[in-house]
C-alpha cells in the first residue's frame, strides 16, 4: 500500500510525453521570425494534435452560392455577421463569433462551412484574417 | 452586546472576493476562536454579467448559445433546460432518439463535470498526484464529447425539439471503448479516493451536512444525496429518455451502508454517479431506436412557431452540480422571450455552507467550499447597483421585489 505508487512512477521514466510541442520544441523567442523561417524553409514546424471530424473551426464562406436571404442574421447568437445591401452579401467578423455553426444549419444554399482552421489569435479584431466576406 | 465587546475572544477574518484559495468570487467573513470557526457569513454577487437581460433581446435560437455560456463546465445543462422549458412552452414533442442522445450527452457531461471536480479536491487537500490522475481520466472524456460533438468546451449541440447531431453506427465502437476504459479506471479512482489514509483523514467528519438540514436549506445534487435526501430530477421527473432506462437514486448509503452527510460521503456519491453514468451511457446506446433527432428540421418554421407562441414553462434538468431550473416566458407578439429566468444549482447550495463550515478549522475551509462543488458565475442573477453605489435589500424588500416580478409576468 504504502508503495503502491512506485510501478507506475518507473513507467513514468520511460514513457513519451504527452504533450504535442506545438510549433516547435522550444518556445520561439520571435513568433513572427519563426513563421517566416518555417514559410522560407529555414525552421520546421511541429504540426498541431489533428482536430476531429465535425471540428467548428474558421467559417468559409462561398460568397458565388450567397442569395443575400439574411437567414444566418437572424439566429447568429453573437450578432457577428453583417448584412452588405449594396452587394446582398455578408461579412462574418471572426472576433466575435462563437463557433455555433447555427449559420451552417439555416443557410438554405449552404454557402457557408466550418473548416479546421483555428489559429484565430491576434491582436486586432479588424484585421483581414478575422473577417470573412 | 457591550458585554460581548469586552469580552471578546474571537477574531475576524475576511476571505475573497479574490484569493488564491478560491477558484472564483466571493467573500467569506469568518468569525474565529483559535483555529475554530464560529461564524461564518457568505457574500455573493462579484460577477453578474447580465445574461438573462441579453437573453430577453434574442430570440429564442440565439439564447440556446447564450445559455451555453452561462457556465463552462455546465455547457450542455443550461441549454438543455432552456429547450425544455421553450418545448414546454410551444407544445414541441421531442423524436424519441433524441431523447436518447440527449442522456447520452448530459451524463457524459457528469463524467467529466465529476472528474474536474475529482481533480479539484485532491488539489484542495494538497494531493496533486492524484489531480493529475484523475484528470488524465478525465482527458478521455473531453476527447470522447470533442468525438462527439466536434469541440471540447462549448458543445453546441442542443436544439429546440431535438439535437443538432446524430451518433452514427460508425462511432459507436469508439464510445464503448471509451466506456471500458471508465470502467477499468473507475476502480483505480475508487482506491484512490476511498482507501487512502490521506484523503480519508482530510475528509472524514470535515463539512458535516446533516439530513435534516439537507431538506431545510434545499440543498441540491450530490450535496443533498450525500446526506441521505434522495432528491434527483432525473427520478421524480421523468423527462428525456430516463423514464425508460434502469436508474435509481443513489446515495452513499449504497456502498458503505451509513451516511454521515461529510466530505467523504460527497467524494463517494460523486464517484458513484460517474459509474451509474457510464451504466446509463451504456444502456442508452444499447436502447436507442432509430428516427429523427429532431422536430422541426427546418429552422426558420421552428422560428415563426415560436414567435407566434404564446406561453410559459419551465424545464428542470439534473446537471452534475443539482437541479437546474429555466423559465421561460413567449408572449406571442415578439420573437424574443418575455421573460428568461435562471436558477443554477449552486444557488441553493451555497447556505448549507454555513452549517457545514460551522466548527470547523480554518485549514478545512478550502475543501468544504469546494464540496459542494461551487459556480459562482452560473449563480450571481441580481447586482444592485444603484448611482454607482452598491447597497443590500433586506428579506422584506426582495420579498416584495418578487412578488411584484410575478404580478408583472402573470399579466
Amino acid at each position: 500500500m504504502r508503495f503502491s505508487m512506485l510501478p507506475s512512477v518507473f513507467a513514468q521514466m520511460f514513457k513519451k510525453p504527452w504533450t504535442n510541442k506545438f510549433p516547435a520544441k522550444y518556445t520561439p523567442s520571435n513568433t513572427t521570425q519563426f513563421l517566416k523561417d518555417v514559410s522560407e524553409g529555414k525552421a520546421e514546424i511541429i504540426p498541431p494534435v489533428q482536430t476531429p471530424n465535425g471540428f467548428r473551426g474558421k467559417i468559409k464562406y462561398d460568397k458565388e452560392k450567397c442569395i443575400g436571404c439574411k437567414l444566418c442574421l437572424k439566429v447568429c447568437p453573437c450578432e457577428a455577421i453583417e448584412f452588405k445591401p449594396k452587394e446582398k452579401k455578408i461579412k462574418i467578423y471572426l472576433a466575435r463569433c462563437c463557433f455555433c455553426s447555427q449559420c451552417n444549419d439555416i443557410c438554405p444554399t449552404n454557402c457557408l462551412s466550418m473548416s479546421d482552421e483555428f489559429l484565430l489569435a491576434g491582436a486586432d479584431p479588424y484585421s483581414k484574417d478575422l473577417i470573412v466576406e | 452586546m457591550n458585554q460581548k465587546a469586552t469580552t471578546k475572544t474571537t477574531y475576524h477574518i475576511p476571505i475573497g472576493p479574490i484569493h488564491p484559495a478560491l477558484k472564483e468570487p466571493v467573500y467569506f467573513e469568518f468569525e474565529l476562536a483559535g483555529e475554530r470557526i464560529v461564524d461564518v457569513n457568505v457574500k455573493l454577487g462579484h460577477v453578474h454579467r447580465g445574461i438573462e437581460w441579453a437573453g430577453m433581446r434574442r430570440n429564442p435560437i440565439q439564447v440556446l448559445y447564450l445559455a451555453e455560456r452561462i457556465c463552462g463546465i455546465c455547457s450542455y445543462c443550461h441549454p438543455a433546460a432552456f429547450a425544455l422549458a421553450v418545448e414546454a412552452a410551444a407544445d414541441i414533442q421531442v423524436p424519441e432518439r433524441a431523447e436518447y442522445l440527449r442522456v447520452i450527452q448530459g451524463e457524459l457531461e457528469r463524467i467529466c463535470s465529476h472528474m474536474l471536480w475529482a481533480g479539484v479536491a485532491a488539489h484542495e487537500i494538497g494531493f496533486d498526484t492524484v489531480l493529475y490522475l484523475t484528470w488524465q481520466i478525465r482527458e478521455r472524456a473531453l476527447d470522447l464529447t470533442e468525438y462527439l460533438t466536434g469541440n471540447r468546451v462549448t458543445k453546441a449541440i442542443m436544439m429546440i425539439g431535438g439535437i443538432r447531431r446524430d451518433i452514427t453506427s460508425d462511432m459507436l465502437p469508439r464510445i464503448k471503448k471509451d466506456m471500458l476504459y471508465f470502467k477499468d479506471n473507475f476502480e483505480k479512482l475508487r482506491h484512490v479516493f476511498l482507501d487512502d489514509k490521506t484523503v480519508k483523514m482530510r475528509s472524514q467528519g470535515a463539512g458535516i451536512l446533516t439530513k435534516d438540514d439537507a431538506i431545510k436549506l434545499c440543498a441540491v445534487g450530490p450535496t443533498t444525496r450525500a446526506s441521505g435526501v434522495k432528491k434527483d430530477v432525473r427520478v421524480g421527473e421523468s423527462y428525456f429518455a430516463y423514464g425508460d432506462l434502469d436508474m435509481k437514486c443513489i446515495t452513499p448509503k449504497d456502498l458503505t451502508g451509513t451516511v454521515n452527510g461529510d466530505v467523504y460521503d460527497r467524494i463517494i456519491q460523486r464517484l458513484l454517479e460517474v459509474k451509474q453514468a457510464i451504466e446509463l451511457i451504456e444502456e442508452c446506446i444499447d436502447k436507442m431506436p432509430s428516427g429523427d433527432i429532431v422536430a422541426e428540421p427546418k429552422i426558420p418554421k421552428l422560428l415563426s412557431q415560436l414567435k407566434k407562441t404564446n406561453g410559459e414553462g419551465v424545464g428542470r434538468h439534473e446537471a452534475p452540480r443539482g437541479e437546474v431550473i429555466h423559465y421561460v416566458k413567449l408572449d406571442g407578439k415578439s420573437e424574443c422571450p418575455y421573460t428568461w429566468k435562471v436558477r443554477a444549482p449552486t444557488y441553493n447550495n451555497i447556505l448549507p455552507w454555513i452549517p457545514m463550515l460551522m466548527g470547523e478549522q480554518i485549514a478545512d475551509i478550502p475543501i468544504v467550499a469546494a464540496s459542494t462543488d461551487p459556480c459562482m458565475s452560473c449563480t450571481n442573477r441580481v447586482a444592485v447597483v444603484s448611482s454607482g453605489r452598491k447597497y443590500e435589500l433586506t428579506k422584506e424588500q426582495l420579498h416584495n421585489l418578487s412578488i411584484e416580478k410575478t404580478r408583472r409576468l402573470m399579466k
